[in-house]
């Protein structure tokens, strides 16, 4: 069927990239209610911003960024034929990933203890705006939680698929679209944080 | 290239991948194209018999055969079929996969798998709309437009139904990525973008709308699935949140979502009219631009669907100028196209006749649609059939007719065998008659005041939608004869060579059917445009 087996890496990167724009206006529809009820309601936003841990949100951006250096050079090494170095930190890119999770997971539990979820009697009493504020939230930062876990997922596929010889010095262009792809995540958190932890 | 004529059914008897399981895993762009054609070949008479029975019901005022659930049901059903499994997916899915990549000088798109995988997801949202009828609280009742707050509060099975629109959303996404990269990077030696044919250049514009927009309509019904099954709400006005901002991430996606319909059938046509107007294209570069212009300006009018959901009088006002601005480009394909036509040599064989089809009524579906761009003038035939005719102009009598003009330019070319012309012009015939009863007296009623979606009506409109549902039926007439005459064709028609028609583009420089591998041993170098009918020695 394929007898013509082609290689094209800067088509493979380009669909990739592709990909990586429908991603990004996933989240656009998510970012134009944010604007959009932001402006409608300034005060109960800036009052339920308030509730959130800077802390959480800067030690997990923190986590991600180092996440994506750990991906890049995976990247470098394996070029350079260190394949052994680039599994490792590969391997300390989805730990890095878990360690996000973890870190959300308490992030929400705290939140969920305070009585602050959609839906709940502790939100009710307060003004509207503020449930608006946390039905996004937790939206937002739940959508970009499981890109975080798909991007895991497909790093350790990549991870076996080095192991097994499939991806390796000469063709290593499905660990670069994975890397783009953990930078997309990355990426998307960076907005994320401003968002929900700084600038309110 | 033409001593290459060795021809055991081409890809079709492609004895490596032998049977049914040689079809459904295949990658090869012509096969996924094909099952694609026929996927979407069957849901469109799945949708079409549906059409018939809402138009049965409305025979006479009151309760015919359906209550009035049913009837909400059916129409919501029929439009979910015809947008997400039909239309959309229709001409880019079935002859862009079959046609694009030779039109190129490929072999094959650029991600084959993918290619495959899209079909599966096609498949599998199909399957769960299917499922989404016979579990939870029965069939959806909201309309294709799932509208907040119904759809979040309706019994009826809405989660999955939508689930099964994302689903397909992403096969779109996935063909689109494909067709892009494809273009971009596999064009044969002198295949420059200036001589792509101008089907694939509207492939081309289609493909970005599905990339940018679709993914909008993914994250709208997946937050109210989210409503729906978390309770979190964020067009829920309980909790603070704006209905009519469901309406706008909607329309964002599915105004954008109506080029996806039409421009690939704006590039049948453009491919269709020079090779029987033995002529080059008139204006190509215009065209080309002006699927581009619709592109992007078509993104940018979502909010004319919007004008009595109590948006800003200056939104309103910007967006109805907007939806002005895009009929422009609309207007100069047409002009362009009758252009192409003046002085030629023209041979009115059935594809030019369903392209002319095209033309016309596309043109009355779009110049009914300026009542509707225009404020003003919408407010009054707002929500009425009107609307409905009027969409039906464009979509069916646009897009259905250029799907028709399609089958019968290209399928001689993938099955190698010709029908009967004469009856492939008799159901052109019916169904060009019906199509225009049906929906002229649609939009005449739709004026005097019949709202859309009941299954009743005041006494008054009776004899127009008599007329129209007489229409229906001869247009299942020629829908029927149609199809049988293609389908008759497929299995017994007469064989044909490799260009019945003299066309000048690739796929019809190599065998009908084509062989697995589009061009034997060596790649094609293009020395000519696509409409260069003079240099391709066929004039």
């Amino acid at each position: 069927m394929s007898a013509h087996e082609h290689k094209d890496y800067v088509g493979a990167k380009f669909g990739m990239w592709l990909f990586l724009f429908t991603e990004l206006l996933l989240f656009g529809g998510l970012f134009i209610l944010y604007s959009v009820y932001l402006s409608r309601y300034p005060a109960d936003f800036v009052t339920a911003g308030a509730e959130l841990d800077l802390r959480f949100g800067a030690a997990n951006t923190l986590v991600l960024l180092t996440s994506s250096l750990f991906v890049a050079l995976s990247i470098t090494a394996l070029r350079l034929g260190k394949t052994k170095q680039s599994l490792w930190l590969l391997a300390a890119t989805v730990a890095s990933a878990l360690l996000f999770l973890l870190n959300k997971f308490f992030e929400w539990s705290a939140k969920i203890h305070h009585g602050l979820y959609p839906g709940s009697p502790e939100l009710q009493a307060r003004e509207i705006g503020e449930t608006v504020f946390f039905n996004l939230y937790y939206l937002m930062t739940g959508l970009h939680g499981l890109h975080v876990l798909i991007g895991a997922v497909v790093i350790v596929w990549v991870m076996v698929f080095i192991r097994q010889g499939k991806v390796h010095r000469d063709d290593w262009v499905i660990l670069e679209n994975a890397g783009l792809y953990w930078h997309l995540v990355d990426l998307i958190w960076i907005f994320l944080f401003p968002l929900y932890y700084l600038v309110l | 290239m033409t001593a290459y004529l060795a021809n055991d059914r081409g890809f079709l008897g492609d004895k490596k991948a032998p049977g049914f399981l040689g079809w459904i895993f295949s990658t090869d762009h012509k096969r996924i194209g094909l099952l694609y054609f026929w996927s979407i070949v069957t849901f469109f008479c799945v949708g079409a018999i549906l059409g018939l029975l809402l138009r049965l019901e409305l025979f006479s005022p009151g309760v015919d055969f359906m209550s009035a659930q049913t009837y909400n049901a059916t129409f919501t059903l029929h439009g979910v079929i015809m947008i997400f499994l039909f239309i959309i997916p229709g001409i880019p899915a079935a002859f862009g996969n079959l046609i694009m990549p030779i039109q190129i000088g490929a072999r094959d798109v650029a991600f084959p798998r993918l290619n495959l995988l899209s079909w599966w997801l096609y498949i599998a949202g199909a399957l769960l709309a299917i499922t989404s009828l016979f579990t939870g609280g029965g069939p959806s009742d909201t309309g294709w437009t799932f509208y907040v707050p119904f759809s979040a509060q309706t019994q009826s099975n809405v989660s999955l139904a939508l689930f099964a629109v994302f689903i397909i959303g992403f096969s779109s996404i996935l063909t689109g990525i494909n067709f892009v990269t494809t273009i971009h990077r596999m064009r044969t030696t002198g295949m420059g973008w200036f001589r792509l044919p101008l089907f694939t250049w509207s492939l081309y514009a289609t493909a970005w709308i599905q990339i940018l927009a679709t993914p909008v309509l993914a994250i709208t019904v997946s937050l109210v699935m989210v409503e729906r099954l978390l309770g979190i709400g964020l067009f829920n006005p309980t909790q603070g949140g704006d209905p009519v901002m469901y309406q706008h991430l909607f329309w964002i996606y599915s105004h954008p979502a109506v080029y996806i319909m039409v421009l690939p059938g704006m590039g049948v046509v453009s491919d269709i009219i020079p090779v029987f107007a033995r002529k080059p294209a008139f204006g190509y570069k215009a065209i080309v631009v002006s699927s581009l212009a619709i592109a992007f300006a078509g993104s940018l009018v979502w909010g004319h669907h919007m004008y009595t959901s109590g948006m800003s009088d200056n939104a309103v006002l910007v967006f109805s100028f907007l939806t002005f601005v895009v009929a422009i480009p609309s207007a100069i394909k047409v002009f362009n196209w009758v252009t192409t036509l003046y002085k030629g040599s023209i041979s009115l064989d059935p594809p030019l006749l369903y392209a002319l089809s095209f033309v016309l009524l596309f043109s009355i579906g779009g110049l009914s649609g300026l009542i509707l761009g225009a404020a003003s003038a919408d407010v009054h035939v707002h929500d009425t059939h009107f609307v409905v005719g009027h969409f039906h102009y464009v979509m069916f009598g646009g897009t259905g007719f250029a799907f028709f003009a399609a089958m019968h330019y290209w399928l001689p070319k993938i099955y190698g065998r010709m029908y009967s012309k004469k009856l492939a012009t008799i159901a052109w015939g019916f169904m060009f008659v019906g199509l225009n009863v049906l929906y002229l007296s649609m939009q005449i009623v739709g004026v005097q005041g019949m709202p859309r979606r009941y299954y009743d009506y005041l006494p008054e409109f009776t004899d127009l939608n008599r007329l129209a549902t007489v229409g229906s039926w001869i247009l299942a007439i020629g829908l029927v004869t149609m199809f049988a005459n293609l389908f008759h064709s497929v299995r017994r028609g007469s064989p044909v060579g490799p260009n019945p028609w003299g066309g000048a583009s690739l796929e019809w420089q190599i065998p009908s059917p084509p062989p697995t591998d589009n061009f034997g041993e060596e790649d094609p170098i293009v020395t000519h445009g696509p409409y260069d009918f003079k240099e391709a020695g066929i004039l």
